[in-house]
């Protein structure tokens, strides 16, 4: 593991900060992506017919869904690669990724629920299997940053928290079904992607979003992790930084001390 | 394997046996539970009866909490997991044995709580098949519960904050299980017209996913760190 560790410190160490030109150019992809969605989804596309201008809602509900699914899997795969290998990268690539995951997810019912108001005059339906299902994977993960946050040895912290990580994700198969039978009904409306019915503009607008909301996350995951790494380095070598400081702070007292002998009666003392 | 399991297990409910803090701490709060419901609604004699399975679920979870703290803490608070390991008992010996340790505390306990909710809910059990089905429902969940609390016991084991982290992993986990075993007993006792063995194939999803997680990463867990 020191090897491992050593080798990620010694790529990281010239890296200045969690920017570098690969994020800027991801990020003005992003925002030009951002930009042309909301053109299409506000201007170019049309009201659907039954749900009006609401049916805009979809182009942010339906990417920031697949997000925090993506976020979720990705951070049980590094996981896994974490518990396999023990790279301390893998874990913060974990720990980033279901960050963003638990963001998304989060958004995914806000915009829900806005959405629902309107619709189903309710903000909130424990009818709806998604809606529910998403709300216990939300705090399923939201358990894991609180595990994640309680400190302590970073290895075992690590370990711990991988094992979270891959339970979680292999709960949201069942916590879907469990809650899908329990109502055994849902307002939700089968998926929009597959069902044909959308236009070609919609359909072209929902997936182009779908797209930028994945660079965006890939543009968030990256810029958490390089700021865990930095936390990560400052705690792992900050130690043996600071003893490293102290000695050269004390060979330099002594070198002064021998080209000036009658300046400091102390490091003369300590000289005789 | 099983008959180091037998005997962790052996040596849990012994110790439980002697220290009796299942019966005298967490059995006591189960009841105050089922209690403080029915305060909460008002002691409406229909709407309990109606909610019985639930609320006997959620008084359970929460009791069961309690078990789960108290037989993790019994290995973690002397550092005892170190002398296990060193009696060279493998980590899915010693996790099957706790799991089974909890599941008999956690049976003991609904055993009296159903007792609680048939006298206190007026809940009632008609027939011979109910009672069957009760019976399994029970079995079944205490297993997964059991599995998935002595498996996030040892996550949580020895951390800082353990006693608030603990439930925040757990109970969402155990959302199905709730879910599952309120609908089969909502069949039991008559609450709703529902399939409940349908329901104990969930159950049975869940305990067999959980033990198969515990046998293979409690060894990750009580790894040297």
């Amino acid at each position: 593991m020191t090897s491992t560790v050593q080798d990620a410190t010694n790529s990281a160490t010239g890296n200045p900060g969690p920017s570098d030109s690969g994020t800027r150019t991801t990020g003005i992809l992003c925002l030009l992506g951002f930009i042309v969605v909301a053109a299409l989804a506000f201007f170019a596309t049309e009201p659907d017919d039954v749900q009006g201008d609401l049916v805009r809602i979809m182009y942010v509900h339906v990417p920031v869904a697949i997000m925090s699914y993506v976020g979720f899997v990705v951070g049980a795969i590094a996981s896994g690669y974490y518990l396999r290998k023990r790279s301390p990268a893998a874990d913060l690539v974990a720990q980033a990724s279901i960050e963003i995951g638990v963001l998304a997810g989060v958004l995914t019912i806000v915009t829900g629920a806005v959405w629902g108001q309107p619709t189903w005059g309710t903000y909130w339906n424990w009818g709806d299997v998604r809606l529910v299902s998403m709300l216990v994977l939300v705090l399923l993960y939201v358990g894991y940053l609180a595990l994640r946050g309680v400190g302590g040895d970073p290895t075992s912290q690590a370990r711990r928290s991988a094992v979270v990580a891959i339970l979680s994700a292999f709960m949201i198969p069942i916590v879907r079904n469990s809650v899908d039978w329990w109502k055994n009904r849902t307002l939700h409306q089968t998926s929009s992607l597959t069902d044909g019915q959308l236009e070609d503009l919609t359909l072209f607008t929902l997936v182009l979003s779908i797209g930028v909301f994945l660079l965006f996350f890939v543009w968030l995951t990256t810029k958490r992790f390089r700021l865990a790494w930095l936390e990560y380095q400052r705690d792992e070598l900050g130690l043996g930084d600071a003893i490293a400081q102290r000695r050269a702070e004390a060979e330099r007292g002594v070198e002064a001390a021998i080209a000036n002998p009658l300046r400091d009666p102390a490091s003369k003392g300590s000289e005789a | 394997m099983f008959r180091d399991a037998l005997l962790i297990a052996g040596k849990d409910l012994r110790i439980e046996a002697r220290s009796r803090v299942v019966f005298s701490q967490v059995l006591p709060f189960a009841i105050l539970a089922l209690v403080l419901f029915a305060f909460a609604l008002d002691a409406d004699r229909v709407a309990l009866r109606d909610f019985s399975p639930g609320l006997f679920w959620v008084a359970v979870l929460f009791a069961g909490l309690l078990a789960i703290q108290r037989t993790t803490n019994l290995e973690h608070d002397d550092s005892t997991i170190d002398s296990l390991r060193l009696s060279a008992l493998e980590p899915p010996s010693i996790f099957a044995g706790k799991t089974m340790a909890i599941s008999v505390q956690l049976l003991a306990l609904q055993a009296l709580l159903v007792l609680g909710v048939l006298m206190f809910y007026g809940a009632a059990i008609d027939s011979l098949g109910d009672a069957a089905l009760l019976g399994v429902t029970s079995v079944v969940s205490s297993v997964g519960v059991a599995a998935a609390g002595t498996l996030y016991g040892a996550l949580t084991a020895g951390i800082r904050g353990r006693e608030t982290l603990l439930p925040i992993l757990l109970l969402p986990v155990l959302a199905p299980v709730l879910i599952g075993a309120t609908r089969a007993f909502d069949d039991a006792l008559g609450s709703a017209a529902v399939n409940g063995w349908a329901w104990l194939a969930l159950l049975g999803l869940f305990a067999v996913v959980y033990l198969v997680f515990g046998l293979l990463a409690y060894g990750i867990l009580l790894e040297e760190s």
